[in-house]
Order: C-alpha cells, then sequence, then structure tokens
C-alpha cells in the first residue's frame, strides 16, 4: 500500500508527555502528571469538547469515589477539564491523533493543518466503542435506525434528538439498562430486549429494570433478520430451540459488545492484544515500544469511568517514576497466557525486576458463564487454585503476590478447571 | 398550447451507465435530462460492486462488453486527472489453489493476449509469495494481469454526472418514468413528477431495464434476473497484508469471489452470486457473511482476528444470457443499454461513447469547444484527503477522516447528496470501523430537514 504522501510540519511540538484521549483516564493521568512536577503534559482529544464518553452519558453514577458526591456524566466530564485545567494541564481539542511512530514521534490533525509532535513518553487512553451491527453480521436489510449506545446517548444529549421511538434492544449488559432509561426519559418506548445469553448479564438489581418497567425481555433469543426498506420496520427474533416471531419496531440498538478503541495501535508498531483488543501492557502499563503507555477503557472492555479514572492515575504515576529516573527498565518479561474459557488478561504481561512495584493485581474475564476452579500455572507447576465462579463482563482480579516470586517461570497460564 | 422544445435525449436512470452517457451526450452537443426515480443516483446496481476497473483479460472474445470496456478504460484514465479521480494500481493475480486450476491458467492467459492484454504473465510459487507474503502457502501459481486496478465506484459516476450538469445536461431525482408515447418524432414521457419531450430516450434503467423498456413500447427483449452479490468490509489495519486483487479461476457462471484491497484502504471479499426475484432489496445474511470471512482467511491467514468494518450486498442486473444487452431502434429513436451486467462500472464510459456513435448516426450535432471539468471529492486514502488541508472546521466521521467541511460540500451544489446513502457514497461519513457510533448524531443533525428517510424522527427536551 501507497502511504499517503506526509508534507512533515517542519518543527515538531515537543512535550514531555503527551496523552491521546481526554476521557477520565486521560485527564486524570494528565492531572496525576502535573502534580508529580512534571513539565510539559498536553492532552490531545479529536472531538469539540473533551471528557470522553462521559459527556453524552445523562444521567448517575459518576464520580462518587472521585469527587465524592453523585453526579450526571456531562457534569462529572465538565469537573474533570476543570480540575485539568487548575493542575496545569494544556488540553488541545480538535486534535486527533492519526499515526503512532517510534521515539514517542505523532502524527495529528488539527484544522489548521497537520502537526508533528515528539514526546518523551506518550499516554494512550482513546476508550471504547460497541460492536456495531456490521462486525456482527447481522441478517436482513440495511435501513436508517439501526445504532449503538453510544450514537443513542449523542442523539439525545448532545443534538437533542431521537433517532426512533419503538426500538428493540439488542443486550442486558449495563449500557443496555441505562439504555432503557435514556428513551423512557425522552419520548421512546423500547418494544423488547433480547439476549443471547440465558441471564442478563448486568447485576441484580439492575437486571430488574426492564421488569419494573413493563418491558419484555427475551433470554436466547437473537435477531435473525432485520427488515424495512427506508426505516427499519421489524425485526424477526429467533430463540434458541429455532421459533421464530415478527416483531414490529422501528429501531434496532444493538447495545455493548464492548471493544477497545485500538485502531492508532492497530496500524502502529505497538503489539496488539488478541485477546483483549487493545495494547499489550506489563503491570507498568508500558507497551511493547517502553515510551508508550495506555491506560483506561484502550485497554479492556468495559469498566467504568472511576476505575478509568484511577487506572490513569496510577499509571501516570508510573510515567512520572519513569522519567524521574526511577523506574527499572524491563529485564525480562513473563506473559501471562490466557487459557480454557478466560478470554483475557490485563497486564498480559510482568515485567521484572518489579514485580510488585505496578500493578499488584492481574484483571481476568471469562467468555462465558463458568464455574470450578481458577487455575494458575506456571511451566506446568501450579501457582494458585481456588474456587471461582464467574460471569461474562465482570471483572475478576487475581492478587499477583499470591503467586509467588517467579524467578524461574517463563510464563503464567490462567485457565478455568472443573 | 405551446409546447416546450423537447430534449435531445432523456436518459432513464442515475446509476454509472446513465451518469456516463449523461456526461458523454452533454460534451457531444446534445440537450440532455436524466431522470432517477430514486432520491439520489447510484441508488439501484450502482451502489455496491467490488470496484475494480478491468482490463477485459477475461471477457468474451469479440463481444460488446470488451470492447466498451476496453474502451471505457482507457477514458478513464484519459480523464482521470482532471476529474481528479483516483486510482489505485494493484494489479490483480488470478491465483490456482489445485491442480485443476492452474491446468486453467493457460486457456486464462490465452484468452487475455487474444483481447488484447498482453502484459498478463504467469507467476509460479515463489514468484507469487514474493510479491504477496502474507497469501495462503496453498496457493499453487498465478496469471499476473498488471493493470487490473481499483477505483472510487461511487465519486467516479458521480464526477460524469457533475460534467452533465455543469455543461447544461438537467437531473430529475425522485422521478420515475412511468410511460412514453412517441409520435413518429419525439417521446411524451410520463413520470411520477410530470410530463417532459424528448427527442431520444436512452434507457440505462439498470435492474429495471426490462420493465422501462416495457412501459415504453409494450415490449421488452429482455428479462432481469437480479443476481445478490454480498460482501464483507475488513478494518483499514488488513489493507497492509496485500496489495494486489486476488481473483479466482473463474466458472462459467461468476467471476468468483476476489479479496481486493479497496481505494479506501480497507480489504473486502466477495461477491456471492445469488440469484433473487427481488429488484430493490440486497439483504445480507450472517451464514454467508461467515463463509466469505472464512474464504478470505483461507486465502489470507493472517486476517483471522480482524475487526469486520462492513457489510453490503449489491445486485447484478444479469438477464437470461450473459452478453449486455443493447438495443437501438432507430425508428422509434430508443437506445436500450440492458444487462450491464458484472463489468459496468469500468465498461460505463465505453458504453457512453458507444451510444454516441449510435445517437449521432441520425442526430446532428456540434460537440461542445470548451467544456467544464469540475472537480469530484477525493476519498482515496492513498490521495491527499480534505483532512489534510487546513480550514477543515472539524472532523466529523474520525474512522473515515471526513470534514465538515466535506460534508458541507456534500449537501450543497448542483447535486446535493439526496438521503443519507448518497450522503455516505460522496464522503465516506459512518462508513467506518464503528460505523455511526461517533457520528451519527451529529449526521443527524447536520442533514435534518434534508431526507426522505430522516436519521432523527423527532426532538427531544433534556
Ligand atoms: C453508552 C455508555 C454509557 C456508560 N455509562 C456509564 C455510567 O453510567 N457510569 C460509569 O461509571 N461508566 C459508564 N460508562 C463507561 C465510561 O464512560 C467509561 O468507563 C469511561 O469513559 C472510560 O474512560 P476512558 O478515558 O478510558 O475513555 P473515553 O471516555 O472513551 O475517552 C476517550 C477519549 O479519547 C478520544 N480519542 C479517541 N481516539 C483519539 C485519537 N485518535 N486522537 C485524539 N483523541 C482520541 C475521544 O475523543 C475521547 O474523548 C458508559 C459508557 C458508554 C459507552
Ligand atoms: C456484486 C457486484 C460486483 C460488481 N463488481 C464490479 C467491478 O468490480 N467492476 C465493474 O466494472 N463492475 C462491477 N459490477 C457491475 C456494475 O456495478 C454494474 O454493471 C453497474 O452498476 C450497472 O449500472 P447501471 O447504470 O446499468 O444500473 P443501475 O445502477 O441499476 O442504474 C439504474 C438506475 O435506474 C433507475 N431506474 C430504474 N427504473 C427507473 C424508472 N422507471 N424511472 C427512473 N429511473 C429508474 C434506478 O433507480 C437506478 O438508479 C458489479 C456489480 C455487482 C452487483
Amino acid at each position: 500500500m501507497t502511504e499517503p504522501t506526509m508534507t512533515e510540519p517542519a518543527n515538531p511540538l515537543s512535550v514531555d508527555v503527551a496523552v491521546i484521549g481526554g476521557g477520565p483516564a486521560g485527564l486524570s493521568a494528565a492531572i496525576e502528571l502535573k502534580r508529580r512536577g512534571i513539565g510539559q503534559v498536553v492532552v490531545f482529544d479529536r472531538d469539540v469538547e473533551a471528557g470522553g464518553v462521559p459527556r453524552h452519558c445523562g444521567h448517575p453514577p459518576f464520580g462518587l469515589r472521585e469527587f465524592g458526591r453523585l453526579l450526571t456524566g456531562p457534569a462529572y466530564a465538565r469537573r474533570l477539564v476543570r480540575h485539568a485545567l487548575q493542575a496545569g494541564v494544556e488540553i488541545r481539542l480538535n486534535h486527533a491523533v492519526v499515526a503512532l511512530h517510534p521515539e514517542g514521534h505523532l502524527e495529528l490533525a488539527t484544522p489548521d493543518g497537520r502537526i508533528a509532535v515528539r514526546a518523551k513518553r506518550v499516554l494512550l487512553a482513546t476508550g471504547i466503542r460497541e460492536t456495531p451491527r456490521s462486525a456482527r453480521l447481522v441478517t436482513g436489510t440495511r435501513p436508517v435506525g439501526v445504532i449503538n449506545t453510544g450514537a443513542l446517548q449523542a442523539y439525545v444529549h448532545l443534538q437533542g434528538m431521537i433517532p426512533f421511538r419503538r426500538p428493540v434492544i439488542v443486550g442486558t449488559e449495563l449500557v443496555s439498562l441505562s439504555a432503557i432509561a435514556t428513551c423512557l426519559t425522552h419520548g421512546m418506548r423500547p418494544v423488547a430486549m433480547v439476549e443471547a445469553r440465558s441471564r442478563p448479564t448486568a447485576r441484580w438489581p439492575l437486571a430488574l429494570l426492564p421488569h419494573l418497567v413493563g418491558i419484555p425481555v427475551h433470554y436466547r433469543t437473537e435477531i435473525a433478520a432485520i427488515d424495512g426498506d427506508g426505516r427499519v420496520e421489524s425485526v424477526i427474533l429467533q430463540k434458541q430451540d429455532g421459533e421464530r416471531t415478527t416483531l414490529a419496531c422501528d429501531g434496532v440498538l444493538f447495545t455493548g459488545g464492548f471493544v477497545p478503541e485500538a485502531s492508532l495501535v492497530r496500524l502502529s508498531h505497538l503489539t496488539l492484544d488478541a485477546h483483549s483488543g487493545g495494547p499489550r501492557i506489563d503491570q507498568f502499563g508500558r507497551c511493547s515500544d517502553s515510551l508508550y503507555y495506555a491506560a483506561g477503557n484502550l485497554l479492556r472492555a468495559v469498566e467504568t469511568a472511576g476505575w478509568s479514572f484511577r487506572e490513569g492515575r496510577r499509571i501516570a504515576g508510573y510515567i512520572a517514576d519513569d522519567l524521574q529516573g526511577s523506574l527499572a527498565k524491563a529485564e525480562r518479561l513473563i506473559p501471562i497466557v490466557p487459557g480454557r474459557d478466560i478470554k483475557l488478561a490485563v497486564p498480559q504481561q510482568i515485567a521484572l525486576p518489579g514485580l510488585l512495584a505496578g500493578a499488584r493485581t492481574i484483571e481476568l474475564r471469562v467468555e462465558e458463564a463458568s464455574t470450578g476452579h481458577l487455575d494458575v500455572s506456571s511451566n506446568g507447576r501450579t501457582l494458585l487454585r481456588k474456587p471461582l465462579s464467574a460471569l461474562p463482563e465482570r471483572r475478576i482480579l487475581l492478587d499477583l503476590k499470591a503467586l509467588g516470586l517467579l524467578d524461574d517461570a517463563t510464563e503464567i497460564r490462567v485457565e478455568m478447571r472443573p | 398550447m405551446l409546447q416546450p422544445t423537447p430534449f435531445d435525449v432523456a436518459i432513464i436512470g442515475g446509476g454509472v451507465v446513465g451518469c456516463a452517457v449523461a456526461r458523454h451526450l452533454t460534451l457531444a452537443g446534445a440537450k440532455v435530462v436524466l431522470l432517477e426515480k430514486a432520491t439520489d443516483i447510484l441508488s439501484g446496481a450502482s451502489k455496491g460492486n467490488s470496484a475494480i476497473l478491468h482490463t477485459g483479460f477475461d471477457a468474451p472474445p469479440g463481444s460488446l462488453e470488451l470492447a466498451c470496456m476496453q474502451e471505457g478504460y482507457q477514458e478513464y484514465i484519459d480523464i482521470r486527472t482532471r476529474l481528479r479521480l483516483p486510482i489505485l494500481e494493484t494489479g490483480a493475480v488470478v491465483v490456482a489453489w489445485n491442480d485443476d486450476e492452474a491446468g486453467r491458467l493457460d486457456q486464462i492467459e490465452q484468452t487475455a493476449r487474444n483481447n488484447g492484454i498482453s502484459d498478463v504473465r504467469r507467476l509460479d510459487r515463489n514468484e507469487l509469495q514474493a510479491r504477496e507474503p502474507h497469501l495462503s502457502a496453498q496457493a499453487l501459481g498465478g496469471l499476473l494481469v498488471p493493470r487490473e486496478h481499483l477505483i472510487d465506484p461511487w465519486s467516479a459516476p458521480l464526477a460524469y454526472m457533475l460534467q452533465a450538469l455543469a455543461n447544461g445536461a438537467e437531473i430529475r431525482r425522485s422521478t420515475e418514468l412511468l410511460s412514453g408515447q412517441f409520435d413518429g418524432r419525439d417521446w411524451r414521457l410520463a413520470t411520477s413528477t410530470g410530463e417532459l419531450a424528448a427527442t431520444t430516450v436512452v434507457n440505462c434503467a439498470g435492474l429495471y431495464g426490462d420493465i422501462v423498456d416495457e412501459r415504453l413500447t409494450g415490449q421488452t427483449h429482455f428479462t432481469i434476473k437480479p443476481r445478490k452479490g454480498q460482501f464483507v468490509v475488513f478494518d483499514k489495519a488488513a489493507a497492509r497484508l496485500l496489495g494486489t486483487i486476488i481473483l479466482p479461476v473463474p466458472s462459467e457462471r461468476t467471476k468468483g469471489i476476489v479479496l481486493t484491497p479497496t481505494i479506501f484502504g480497507n480489504l473486502l471479499v466477495g461477491p456471492t452470486a445469488e440469484e433473487q426475484d427481488e429488484r430493490d432489496r440486497a439483504g445480507v445474511d450472517t451464514a454467508t457473511l461467515e463463509s466469505l470471512k472464512q474464504k478470505a482467511e483461507a486465502i489470507l491467514p493472517a486476517l483471522a482476528g480482524m475487526p469486520v468494518t462492513a457489510i453490503y450486498a449489491g445486485l447484478r442486473p444479469a438477464t437470461e444470457r450473459k452478453e449486455y444487452r443493447v438495443r437501438h431502434d432507430v425508428e422509434q429513436h430508443l437506445i436500450t443499454i440492458g444487462g450491464i451486467r458484472s463489468t459496468g462500472l469500468t465498461a460505463a464510459l465505453g458504453l457512453a461513447r458507444h451510444v454516441g456513435r449510435l445517437w449521432a448516426s441520425s442526430n446532428a450535432h456540434t460537440p461542445l469547444a470548451d467544456p467544464v471539468w469540475p472537480e469530484a471529492p477525493m476519498l482515496a486514502e492513498h490521495e491527499e484527503r480534505d483532512w489534510t488541508r487546513p480550514g477543515y472546521g472539524e472532523i466529523i466521521c474520525h474512522c473515515e477522516m471526513v470534514t465538515r467541511r466535506e460534508l458541507e460540500a456534500a449537501l450543497d451544489g448542483p447535486l446535493p447528496a439526496g438521503d443519507i446513502g448518497g450522503l455516505k457514497r460522496r464522503t465516506r461519513a459512518g462508513m467506518g470501523r464503528c460505523q455511526g457510533f461517533n457520528c451519527s448524531a451529529r449526521l443527524a443533525s447536520l442533514t435534518e430537514g434534508r431526507f426522505p428517510v430522516p436519521l432523527a424522527v423527532g426532538h427531544c427536551h433534556d
């Protein structure tokens, strides 16, 4: 493939840390970096405003742990931005990073033309998005009215518009429930909720919401087809036993199925982890190129804003250590390999020295509901075995300390066993 | 009652063929009107194809199809810089995956040479691997066709139509031809938006070619048998895995499933060939899309795990016979360009020249001395896109890097987008990996009040 002809700007902008993405993770990281005395910390966000996804989540709960109060998404986002500016963080909006290169060299698009940035360290915090209809390979015509929750929230909270009146909601994650709330408070009445699994993905008692407001939930059911010429007119629902019904509706909302917004990583020299869909990191959030770090939902789908905020702050601490000369270079890397039933492990590798100097836990998720024992082994030797009953989309934390010193480990295997 | 002066030519259908014919006849000096029943051009067969500019290496020797493809190919090369139309010079390889197919390469090479494509060349297994290192090791070898290239399937016809309009043609969208009366000199055409008169009618109605002939003359000489092709588009990260169009050894019925880069920087697999009765609806289905994905992974194993960006389907205006169904009824001033099945993107400019010759044989005309050359939107990934130039305002669609300036241009001018599909084809907004997760609400607000099927159904008060 021919590369676009790059008209290189003459003087790259030099910064200490370039933070890509001004969501909760990126902003909290930037604040922490300033607190640690790092000089020029610049957050680049491609959007017209900073704050990330919470900007268009017009509902609580946000901010309880960060700010000690319950905020709506937009209020939370504004507060984050204010704190960042007060801390001396520079936020550049309408700055889309379009390519990552070695040596902290970034290419950006701005409304005033392209710019190049040279950063001593880069923090990637580009967040997540939901899986659209296309990537789910759903049968049918391709009418108007098939969208994701992120888009729904933006219609309602940023544009004051509604994309449909009687949608079918696909999925029962937390975000699916927030979609119901958004619909009901803005003149949309979901006609049904559809879930391929046999139980809701979101936790009780939140999962009761659709029942409370009288929206039928169909478990073990999938959308077999979407129909409509201009706009969605109906969907065909199919139960696992093959039974089909047609349901009239004027929209389909595909919720959740979050994936890291890792396109920049995928197109760069950095290593991508096929399991999480995000960049491969060690316990310090360091990527395969040690000038690059990553935090927030980009690492894995999906965590809360609060978690992303804390993760950003923690990883910013390691970046500051690194710039101030107190973070050890990795001499040896022990990969963490997800085995049976394990969907992902983050970090994907442990750097030595510094076993317990970074994240003290490994975050795991299961593919499907799984009950049995979590088995952690190294070179055939069991390091840890504990009973576990796990559900999809829920975080499982594995204490690193419990694994011993790992001095002779060449890999750590994590799997579910009966 | 005073009759308005009839148009010299009325073209029925704003697919790639109709747009090319409108351009050619306008430049030849005709007063042209194009009628399109949909809210925008390119709403039929031309909506979804593989976007390959074919050399005609495998076309039936001596056919009108081959002649039009070759003439069309050459004209595209000749005019593309002035219309600012891109080309991605990839070449294609017809790959043999088993001994039987390898045995048929000789025949294909022979046909190519007979068709005047003398630069084709055999690649043995090693040469093929050297050219495409990610290709499955199962590939036995192939035939390289160096001048099979990729173009922008929507900006090209749009540019043809824009040039027609800039030089005096008219377009009536949301205007369906219902019937016609020929009075021995002119046609009186009844449409869904009123009557008009034209001396000659060119039927470029694609999937409705037979129906339009019937509406005009009460009879038809062919029957459209729509043939669907489904596609899967992979993420842009896949593009670096492949530089050449990978063609299968073709069968009688279809050119087979292709794995190809696109001019937009993605990787595409498809199309299938599925007969159906419906002329309008091109649905996709999970099982077929899955099998296309698997097929792509078999050809290019490194594609495993690559995210899917988009899925779509197109309908070929096939007929009961393989060849183009082109017919000139000199008496009735009617030219039918029917059954332009699977090579129309390439052949359109050639077909337009063919129509030009048929029309000129019985109509005096003076070609425009100094026609206007408007520029098409540049959407090719390997060219300078709008976002690389200052002053674009804002990037609205981040996956495809579509600027507000581009969107505003596409909603303005002589041929503004008539529906969301038309806006996507003119800008690529919403066609990227997030499929509107980020931008569809902005698009809803930017296009408010413009489209018959709006993105938003109403307002709310937050
Ligand atoms: C619909 C929805 C509802 C949610 N509801 C809740 C809730 O009620 N409570 C809760 O705690 N959490 C909720 N979440 C999750 C929460 O929003 C995320 O956990 C949090 O936003 C993650 O923060 P982040 O900083 O990792 O990423 P994001 O908030 O996604 O921020 C990423 C930022 O990166 C920018 N960016 C991306 N690519 C580039 C680039 N190439 N160049 C420059 N900038 C770039 C984006 O513009 C964006 O501002 C919800 C999420 C969604 C989608
Ligand atoms: C899957 C697939 C892959 C392909 N790949 C390639 C390729 O790689 N390279 C290539 O060169 N070609 C390719 N083609 C072929 C190419 O797309 C077609 O040959 C071409 O689009 C046909 O264009 P058309 O203008 O004849 O028909 P259409 O695009 O169908 O245009 C006809 C127009 O007429 C309008 N119309 C119909 N009835 C009326 C009426 N009564 N009044 C007014 N308007 C009317 C319709 O709305 C439509 O817009 C492919 C096709 C398909 C389907």
